[in-house]
């Protein structure tokens, strides 16, 4: 080969090789990423059947119904405009409380009830996730001082 | 086209896009927004040092009140006390306190040791009335006018500029409307 | 008093830098040689304004002096000593003073160590680091000043977040920030470089052992803050692919990316421009990550206070150091094309290959990290890019890069093909193979492909960084400390491939929920739960499980995983309980009581997760190793080329 055939031939494999990554890598984002959506969201039936998403938004005092002696947890989600409930089956993070923000990953069963496989809260107690603080914003605009719950 | 500029095209786009987000960031003002041009929330609580009164919204109907979210476990609270006593001192407008989630005799040693600025005082043991009036964090201070409505709210320390800046003007504005 | 003179001091060392600066880059530039004398005093002024400063700082935290506000926020008074020196790191404020002062160390060294460089060139790495101390302190004082007071004083602070009561993370920030704020050594260099437009090479060879020394800390602190979290939060995870996480994982890959191409720089002449750009970049990047991580643009589950008004300060630098930079690269780095030829299959073809592959996998980590802006300023609405995005995606550009790893180590110079080393190559090659299978179907009766490919990787890598040692051996021929480094860091990515792939798919967890005396099967091991009581520590209460973990009747391990609650932040913790060993960990981690007398518990099997760590310690030490080599060991220009002339000889 002379110089020249060996760079094209270098250049083309190159060119080969990071486009094959650049599609592989766009594919994988496109069937992982997930999409946020608050109570209202979900209520307005934005959310497709099936699709696994974050779901944020207040945990409603007085709404965590343990099943005594399992891992099993309910409870319910609000931005102060509508609420989802919510089930759990695994260990909580250590932040999680009443009244307190959250975030949590899972998908919509028939009934209606979220079924999370993963609920996040940050190491910072005052912390709220932005998109959850906005959508608290939001729906305590419309609430006014209706909804009951504790602090966040 | 020189090649070598490509890196700082790809530069300036995503100083763009950090721009942008920059400006999506939440801002603490942002959230406080929603209760600015609204009627005051509910407010009902009992009295931090008189257990048997109750510290209310309506008691203070018509006439200007400022209400200051505190807790002695929140050190910026330390830090905007003497701005608190100032703003007492000037008399303009009477300031009622929300002491938040705290405990009540750590509370009034705090007052006690540091000087109360207020004219009463509610205690939100649990936090209740606090998610009403969408409280971020401590302290928090908003501005009720004699109809009700909350016309300013500072999120964080209150100091005397912003009390200049941001307050005054609005008690300024409406004087001898309604007294 | 003490307070107001670090802050005091602080503004001195930021005029200090601003002189640094002035002097460094007019000096040459007006050509006006006592210029640089100045900037040289320059350094030494700040080094003693900016110890003063932090000797201030670190006296209130020992002496608890709550008036002042960043103390106050981040202290307590019943904290033990060692973690009042840590909460100096602890938050915003403090973990800036401490990034000026580890730049400020690196500045005073490049000075101590610049005497073999031609001066003019020297000043103007001087005058660059210089610019960047600037920015930093005016960020400091202008936005997050650490010495606020707060008056009236506080009774007692509102202590160190109790995540960070731990060893591994008391000593995590000095660590990575000694490899983040490194990068802007290299960073310097490249813009000195590009200001005199040097068409030689000799820069590179200058350039080299900072970047090794920066990367091997990167390394190090990136794997400690993975130890930490592993341990520390509770959930048994070891890498969340979170954007701090990122924002550190970036520069290390680009700077890998640029210890190979200034390998071919220096020896070859070739991918000058190239290897420029990739130093401004790691730099670049590691401001992008501060950038990142303190104004509130990402969320992340271990950010600072987040501050949009910091933003802009740190938008408005970074558009000016780093588009300064580029702006000099479009216009200098022209001169550079440097064109020597070399064979397709070539040591310099295979090391443009492994800067392509990590180039694309730090593009990769880029794109995950900054989708979520980008959809938001495209209105796409807020989504969120997690594991499942980046585990296969970067594995696409790393595999191949791995497969190649263990050829390109034995390919020639110029000429190409692999000489000598093709047949023990080819032969090892084949040995990975079947180790691999072993590995997964023996050891860990894994049926998944990605750990017989993981396995295999690993094995090819460990196999084939000790051809060459061996070889020489043999033969006893010399060994010189380049190639002792090269296959060490080589050995120690084996050894870390390994940990991963059988870590990612040969781990069992569970999350149960267990009365005192019930237990559970987990990979042929039994955990049983049996109970446990309440216990007090210094500044927190809580309580401790007991968790016995048997295999085939005899008692392999007892975990007593903690749930504690710190009473001055009012904050649950969770202590993880975990058995190491070389092979495997076994992890409990206590979740809450959830009634009728029972515990819910995280339990996990995790193969070979120490192999994680330790690979990345046997890389990080590996790069230091190269350190010792002969051709760093510049007493003159002469000797210099004699230690050139040593490794042509040293490498076939």
């Amino acid at each position: 080969m002379t110089p020249r055939q060996r760079r094209m031939t270098l250049v083309a494999v190159i060119v080969a090789g990071v486009a094959l990554a650049g599609t592989l890598a766009l594919r994988a984002f496109r069937d992982n990423v997930m999409f946020y959506f608050d109570p209202t969201k979900v209520a307005a039936g934005e959310v497709q059947a099936g699709q696994r998403f974050r779901l944020g938004g207040m945990v409603e005092k007085g709404s965590l119904m343990r099943t005594p002696g399992t891992l099993e947890v309910n409870f319910i989600v609000t931005d102060f405009k509508h609420r989802v409930p919510v089930r759990y089956a695994n260990v909580l993070p250590d932040l999680f409380k009443e009244g307190a923000g959250m975030v949590a990953h899972g998908r919509l069963d028939a009934s209606g009830t979220f079924v999370a496989d993963e609920v996040l809260a940050k190491h910072d107690e005052n912390y709220m996730p932005p998109e959850v603080a906005r959508s608290l914003a939001a729906g305590k605009d419309a609430a006014d001082s209706k909804a009951a719950g504790g602090s966040y | 086209m020189n090649r070598f500029l490509w890196p700082l095209i790809g530069f300036a786009l995503l100083v763009v896009v950090l721009i942008v987000g920059l400006r999506h960031a939440p801002d603490k003002e942002i959230i406080a927004s929603p209760l600015i041009g609204k009627p005051a929330p509910t407010l009902d609580v009992p009295d931090l040092i008189d257990s048997n009164r109750r510290v209310t919204g309506t008691a203070q109907a018509g006439r200007w009140y400022l209400l200051n979210v505190w807790g002695t476990w929140c050190v910026e609270c330390r830090a905007e006390h003497a701005a608190l006593l100032a703003i007492r001192d000037e008399g303009r407008v009477p300031i009622i306190g929300l002491n938040w989630k705290d405990d009540d005799a750590a509370a009034i040693a705090w007052l006690s040791q540091l000087g109360n600025p207020y004219q009463a005082i509610g205690a939100d043991r649990d936090g209740r009335v606090a998610i009403d009036w969408g409280v971020y964090g401590a302290p928090e201070s908003f501005l009720v006018n004699p109809q009700g409505v909350v016309v300013e709210k500072q999120t964080g320390v209150m100091t005397a500029e912003i009390w200049k800046q941001r307050f005054l003007p609005h008690m300024d504005a409406q004087r001898g409307v309604a007294p | 008093m003490l307070v107001e003179l670090g802050h005091f001091s602080l503004v001195l060392a930021m005029l200090m830098s601003a002189a640094q600066a002035w002097f460094g880059l007019a000096g040459p530039a007006l050509r006006q040689p006592q210029w640089s004398a100045v900037a040289y005093s320059a350094v030494a002024g700040q080094l003693l304004f900016v110890g003063l400063a932090a000797a201030a700082l670190l006296h209130a935290f020992i002496g608890n002096d709550f008036s002042v506000l960043y103390v106050a926020s981040n202290s307590n008074s019943a904290l033990p000593t060692f973690y009042r020196i840590a909460a100096f790191w602890g938050a915003h404020e403090g973990s800036l003073l401490l990034w000026i002062c580890v730049l400020c160390l690196w500045t005073v060294a490049v000075a101590l160590r610049s005497h073999h460089l031609p001066r003019p060139f020297a000043s103007r790495v001087l005058g660059v680091l210089g610019l960047v101390s600037f920015g930093f302190m005016l960020f400091t004082l202008a936005t997050s000043n650490p010495f606020r007071r707060l008056l009236p004083a506080a009774l007692d602070g509102r202590d160190l977040n109790p995540l960070l009561q731990d060893f591994a993370l008391a000593v995590h920030p000095p660590i990575l920030y000694a490899g983040y704020v490194g990068l802007s050594v290299g960073f310097a260099f490249a813009c000195a470089t590009l200001i005199e437009g040097r068409t030689g090479q000799d820069w590179a060879r200058w350039m080299r052992p900072w970047t090794i020394i920066s990367w091997a800390f990167l390394g190090c602190g990136i794997a400690l803050g993975s130890w930490w979290a592993y341990y520390e939060l509770g959930w048994g995870g070891y890498w969340f692919w979170d954007p701090v996480e990122n924002a550190s994982f970036m520069p290390w890959l680009m700077a890998t990316a640029l210890i190979h191409s200034l390998a071919v720089t220096d020896k070859r002449g070739l991918f000058k421009s190239w290897t420029l750009l990739l130093a401004i970049g790691a730099f670049s990047l590691s401001l992008l990550g501060t950038f990142l991580v303190r104004s509130g643009v990402l969320v992340s589950v271990h950010s600072f206070a987040a501050d949009p008004a910091r933003g802009v300060f740190i938008l408005t630098f970074l558009v000016i150091m780093i588009g300064g930079a580029l702006s000099l690269y479009a216009w200098r780095a022209p001169r550079l094309v440097s064109s020597a030829g070399f064979a397709l299959v070539s040591r310099e073809s295979m090391l443009l290959f492994n800067n392509i592959l990590l180039v694309v996998a730090t593009a990769v980590v880029f794109g995950g990290t900054l989708a979520p802006l980008i959809a938001e300023t495209l209105g796409l609405g807020t989504l969120s890019v997690g594991p499942p995005y980046f585990s296969p995606s970067f594995m696409v550009p790393v595999l191949p890069l791995l497969a190649l790893l263990g050829v390109g180590m034995h390919a020639r110079w110029r000429r190409g093909g692999l000489g000598d080393a093709r047949r023990p190559v080819l032969t090892i090659a084949a040995l990975a193979v079947i180790l691999g299978l072993a590995i997964c179907l023996g050891a860990y009766a894994s049926r998944s492909v990605l750990a017989w490919v993981g396995a295999t990787l690993g094995c090819w890598l460990i196999l084939s960084s000790l051809i060459d040692p061996v070889d020489r051996m043999r033969r006893k021929l010399s060994l010189p400390a380049a190639i002792v480094g090269m296959s060490m860091a080589h050995i120690g990515l084996g050894v870390f491939v390994l940990g991963v792939t059988l870590v990612e798919t040969a781990t069992v967890e569970r999350d149960v929920a267990l009365r005192a005396g019930q237990g559970v099967q987990l990979a042929g091991y039994t955990f049983t739960y049996e109970g446990g009581e309440n216990i007090a520590g210094p500044n927190y209460n809580g309580y401790r499980g007991h968790v016995v973990v048997t295999r085939n009747g005899s008692t392999v391990a007892q975990l007593t995983p903690e749930k504690r609650n710190y009473w001055v932040q009012g904050s649950v913790m969770t202590e993880a309980g975990i058995s190491a060993s070389w092979t495997r960990d076994l992890f409990a981690a206590l979740g809450e009581d959830v009634g009728a007398g029972a515990w819910s518990l995280r339990l996990q099997y995790r193969p070979l997760i120490r192999f994680i760590w330790f690979g990345a310690l046997i890389m990080a030490i590996g790069g230091i190793v190269t350190l010792f080599d002969r051709r760093y060991a510049y007493a003159s220009v002469a000797s210099a080329e004699t230690a050139d002339a040593t490794t042509q000889r040293a490498t076939p």
